[in-house]
């Protein structure tokens, strides 16, 4: 943190007062340093980016080379008339209102606890955090036999209480929630990292401060902490939302988009469009219409930050 | 009085905590749950899998056994650990050099070199994903682990962090070997990159474990069963295995052991990363 905080003050006095052994003519030595990295970066995210909104713009086909035939608009007027690109769409928002809350929510109570607990901070971190850097291949066969008709060990458990249980990734009504929890499970920990670095920042002072005063641990967290984390909280929640909408192995892993397309996200729409029907130049625009929604969150965002600075 | 009072503010958080300490052990017991199962399904005869009991009689490792023997997975590991090591070496090199030339440099443009960079965090990798596949097709990479691994490489956040660590380190360090003369690549290689260990920890897991965990793109461009990654190979078996449970956990915890035992081993870099990388917004 200290070191984010000087890093503007000194490329501040930098670019005032030019160091006098060598005033100018870095150009050639900085552009060998970029040059890996921008060559690299061209080629293949710079580059693709406009392929890709090109493409939008034509017929393009995986299985004829070229771009085709021009198409104007077209596919992207009919990807808005198409029923299966708002419904695909619309499972990926309603997968990113069922992940975010509790993910961000139960990642901060968690975090909250954990600040209080002066021992084994590293059995909580290695629980919440390992299921994060397993693979979603991984994740989803695990789940996949937890959520087990008749045999998982979830329907068991909830049976030996007295409920009956759905057929979890079967059930058209049931498969998203489904995999929302096996999200909440495999992420979890990634965002009660964050929360925890950001409740190291709080200095302690201000807690040992107020207990002299007399405050409660519920006063303390209303009033002390939870402000003080204001800027933490925006970033795990954009962080969160654009991770949800971009949602897709566990779906292609575990339902395939099913039953019935209940759990096709908009990126496997893209992938079936392209990748299935061969219809790249349409899988490009929805691409882009994608790419739009991923920009309004980060503009948002952006927005809510630029306040937040303001008001200190 | 004032005693009395702040002796019981006293005894009521010690109480909090001891609950708070409850609820927090509740929840890590239950995020567990999932991964003991797994084990405990995996160590099981396939026959006694249906059983839905915790406890059996025959424990044995052999499902782990027939994973190794009858799967790809030793070989999916090598393509894997080869991806995630080449992306990871890519990123760190690349991505410090460019850094460097932000932090250390005085040219032109190079505030808008730097935002060129910072625009491409905006852009998911997966909205590239169909003009990325059309560009490795038609330069012949198809099926071959550059195809996975260079449009890794280039990552942003990259350059960030490494810029973000190159701005706090103070300029006297370089100053006297500038004025005897030192090259920048000098300056970079014996100076600047052995200081900054914490920024290439940091940049070097993130970029192995999300290159390893990757899944659509690998997918994608490796359709070739003898160079599938870890995540492609499970993926692809995982219907194959019909009603072994134990061999279908067998392999999914096979599958998890590489990572987590580099999060055993990086704990502190992966987390002080996040928290790093995380607050610097």
């Amino acid at each position: 943190m200290t070191t984010s905080q000087t890093a503007l003050p000194t490329r501040q006095a930098m670019d005032d007062d030019p160091p006098p052994p060598r005033p100018r003519g870095q150009g050639l030595p900085a552009a060998g340093f970029l040059t890996p990295f921008l060559l690299l970066y061209v080629l293949f995210i710079a580059g693709p980016a406009l392929y890709g909104l090109v493409m939008s713009f034509f017929d393009t086909s995986m299985v004829k080379p070229g771009l085709s035939g021009f198409a104007g608009f077209g596919n992207y007027t009919e990807a808005l008339q198409s029923a299966d690109f708002w419904s695909s769409l619309w499972h990926t928002i309603w997968f990113t209102i069922l992940t975010t809350p509790p993910l961000i929510v139960l990642a901060l109570v968690l975090a909250l606890l954990a600040d209080r607990v002066k021992h084994g901070r590293w059995f909580f971190r290695l629980a919440f955090f390992v299921p994060y850097v397993l693979p979603s291949a991984v994740v989803a066969l695990i789940w996949m036999w937890l959520y087990t008709p008749g045999l998982g060990l979830i329907e068991t458990a909830l049976t030996k209480i007295g409920l009956t249980s759905p057929n979890w990734l079967g059930d058209p009504s049931w498969a998203m929630p489904s995999l929302a929890v096996t999200t909440l499970w495999w992420t979890l920990g990634f965002n009660f990292v964050l929360f925890l670095a950001g409740l190291q920042e709080v200095p302690r002072e201000l807690y040992e401060a107020s207990s002299m005063d007399g405050a409660g641990p519920w006063q303390q967290i209303r009033s002390i902490t939870l402000p003080m984390l204001g800027r933490t909280l925006t970033l795990v929640a954009v962080l969160q939302v654009i991770a949800s909408l971009k949602v897709f192995d566990q779906m292609y892993i575990m339902t395939s988009g099913g039953p019935n397309f209940a759990t096709r996200s908009v990126l496997q729409y893209v992938y079936d469009s392209g990748f299935t029907n061969f219809r790249i130049g349409y899988a490009s625009a929805v691409s882009m219409l994608f790419f739009l929604v991923v920009l309004a969150v980060s503009a948002v965002w952006f927005a809510i930050v630029r306040r937040q600075e303001k008001e200190v | 009085m004032t005693t009395m009072t702040t002796m019981s503010i006293d005894t009521r958080m010690k109480l909090f905590n001891r609950i708070c300490a409850g609820v927090l052990i509740a929840f890590a017991l239950l995020w567990l749950v999932p991964l003991a199962w797994a084990f405990d399904t995996a160590i099981k005869p396939n026959e006694e899998t249906t059983k839905t009991t915790w406890w059996t009689d025959n424990p044995t490792f052999s499902a782990f056994g027939r994973i190794i023997n009858e799967t790809d997975i030793i070989r999916w590991f090598g393509s894997s650990l080869f991806i995630a090591t080449l992306t990871a070496f890519g990123a760190v090199l690349t991505g410090s050099l460019a850094a460097f030339a932000l932090s250390r440099m005085r040219f032109r443009y190079r505030n808008v070199v730097f935002w060129v960079v910072l625009a491409g965090i905006m852009v998911p990798s997966q909205v590239l994903i169909v003009p990325q596949f059309r560009e490795m097709d038609s330069i012949g990479l198809l099926n071959t682990f550059w195809a996975v691994s260079l449009p890794q490489i280039p990552t942003a956040i990259a350059v960030f962090i490494f810029k973000q660590f190159f701005d706090g380190l103070p300029k006297e360090l370089e100053e006297v070997a500038r004025l005897d003369g030192a090259s920048f690549l000098r300056i970079y290689a014996r100076i600047i990159m052995p200081l900054a260990r914490p920024a290439v920890a940091a940049v070097a897991i993130f970029t192995f474990v999300s290159s390893w965990n990757d899944l659509l793109w690998p997918l994608l461009v490796l359709s070739n069963p003898d160079n599938m990654t870890m995540p492609v190979g499970l993926a692809t078996v995982q219907g194959t295995f019909g009603i072994r449970y134990a061999d279908t956990m067998a392999s999914a915890l096979l599958g998890a052991v590489p990572l987590v035992a580099v999060f055993l081993l990086f704990q502190r870099n992966i987390v002080e990363g996040i928290a790093g990388s995380g607050l610097k917004g």
